[in-house]
């Protein structure tokens, strides 16, 4: 059993301080939102799960794409754990919306095309999971692996694209967006600087577990290896 | 299967023009695929059999009076074209891992690409054939006319987009423990924008809309099929390497 890296054990630390002080922003450094009130405060950590599914899928297509050029198994560990926090984070996404749709679009649910992307989005990595789960053979699993998640990766803003034809409430506050959507509002500095801190915090969030899930899997590919020789001996 | 044999770039063993050689070999496998299906008559039936079987289950489901018909009728037709595919597209996948062919096929001294573009092809004419069929059947049972140029361009855009990645997948699926079940959940997900846009441009050809609403739709499919191509023609070197 190696030791946890020096630096790993760091990082919680501070992804720990971090996380607690980014509830302090959230709650208590930022001014209440004027119209929608205290439940505006779910946009902080709402946007900053979307951003880092976001992310994490991206970096599961590109180590899919390094892996079939290098074919070193330690991109696809990368990949697959990447697409596990992914979906975590996007159903936060999904969830801590529903929760903020509920008093200011006064539904749990609409048929947007964001909220329809973000399904379709959890959709596709799940049977990416399910596709990987119904194959043996390892290097066959990693190859099948990074085809589906460059092709899953580019499907989802082309679905983005055909569906934002619609007519959107979803609001957008970062650049331009519909000033008729619902549940937009014009942010304070104190809220910008609160909402920067959130994405900072939970981007080393996901670098940490991501971190902790790559070091997971080599551990039980080592447990895998041992108890083959121990059987074969 | 050593490594040499797998580089690409193989085509045109009798020394003819490279590009020639790529199309014969494509032209081969799609023969080879009607050849196999006029004999065995058992991939279109089904195919055929479920898709009527699915316009029957619309028709209860959705109670398709005049009136419903107006809307409904290009989502049942898609929906109708979206299963079948995938019936045909996994037996299609299916038969080549069976019998061994596809290690046959992998043994043949042409590009890979080439194999995929074939089977896709085949794919394709599967699809087209099902919708000839489907097409005039709707258009009797309900008294619709369906056959308008535009229409016909709709039918070979979404079938062409919803072939190309189905065959991509399909490669992947059938290799897989669970492969009866895993090509609709690997498909549909990532298939949805094409459905979408084929939905929305056969919805506007049948209610006359203005030909600017339906250019966004056509142009989604244009560019969906471009960019899956072009990303089946990267990847499927990849699924069937061994």
């Amino acid at each position: 059993m190696e030791p946890m890296p020096r630096a790993l054990k760091t990082l919680n630390w501070l992804t720990a301080a971090l996380f607690v002080a980014a509830l302090y922003m959230v709650f208590l450094y930022a001014p209440r939102e004027a119209v929608m009130g205290d439940v505006q405060r779910v946009f902080y950590f709402h946007v900053s799960a979307g951003w880092v599914g976001a992310v994490a899928f991206l970096v599961t297509a590109i180590s899919g794409a390094v892996f079939l050029a290098r074919r070193d198994p330690r991109w696809d560990r990368l990949a697959v754990a990447s697409v596990e926090l992914g979906m975590v984070f996007a159903f936060i996404n999904i969830v801590s919306g529903s929760i903020w749709a509920r008093p200011v679009w006064n539904t749990w649910w609409t048929w947007d095309p964001r909220l329809v992307t973000a399904t379709i989005m959890e959709l596709i990595y799940l049977a990416y999971l399910m596709l990987r789960q119904g194959i043996e053979d390892p290097d066959r699993r990693a190859r099948f692996g990074s085809v589906y998640g460059i092709v899953a990766f580019i499907s989802v803003p082309i679905t983005f694209l055909s569906i934002r034809f619609f007519r959107t409430i979803h609001p957008v506050v970062i650049g331009s967006g519909d000033p008729t959507a619902e549940g937009t509002f014009d942010m304070t500095p104190r809220m910008l600087q609160a909402f920067l801190f959130s994405l900072l915090t939970f981007t080393f969030i996901y670098a940490t577990l991501l971190w902790h899930r790559v070091r997971l899997a080599r551990l039980t590919e080592h447990v895998e290896e041992r108890r083959m020789q121990l059987t074969s001996a | 299967m050593p490594e040499a044999l797998a580089t690409p770039g193989r085509v045109g063993a009798r020394g003819e023009r490279p590009v020639a050689g790529y199309l014969r070999a494509i032209a081969a496998i799609v023969r080879k695929d009607l050849a196999a299906e006029l004999r065995s008559r058992e991939l279109l039936g089904a195919m055929l059999v479920f898709s009527l079987l699915l316009i029957l289950i619309f028709n209860f489901a959705l109670e398709l009076d005049a009136r419903t018909r107006r809307t409904v009728t290009a989502g049942v037709l898609w929906s109708t074209f979206a299963f079948a595919g995938t019936l045909g597209l996994n037996r299609s996948m299916a038969l080549e891992v069976d019998r061994g062919c596809l290690d046959g096929l992998l043994l043949a001294p042409v590009d890979r690409s080439a194999l995929f573009f074939g089977k896709a092809l085949g794919n394709l004419v599967f699809m087209l054939l099902v919708a000839a069929v489907i097409l005039p059947a709707y258009s009797a049972l309900y008294s619709v006319n369906l056959f308008l140029p535009g229409l016909m361009g709709v039918v070979l855009l979404g079938s062409i987009g919803y072939v190309v990645v189905g065959t991509l997948l399909s490669s992947m699926a059938v290799q897989a423990r669970t492969r009866d079940i895993l090509l609709p959940l690997l498909l549909f997900p990532v298939v949805l924008p094409v459905v979408i846009a084929a939905v929305k441009a056969t919805g506007g050809l049948l209610q006359a809309a203005p030909p600017e609403e339906i250019r966004g739709w056509i142009s989604l499919l244009v560019a969906y099929d471009v960019i899956f191509t072009a990303v089946a023609f990267m990847t499927f070197d990849y699924i069937v390497e061994e």
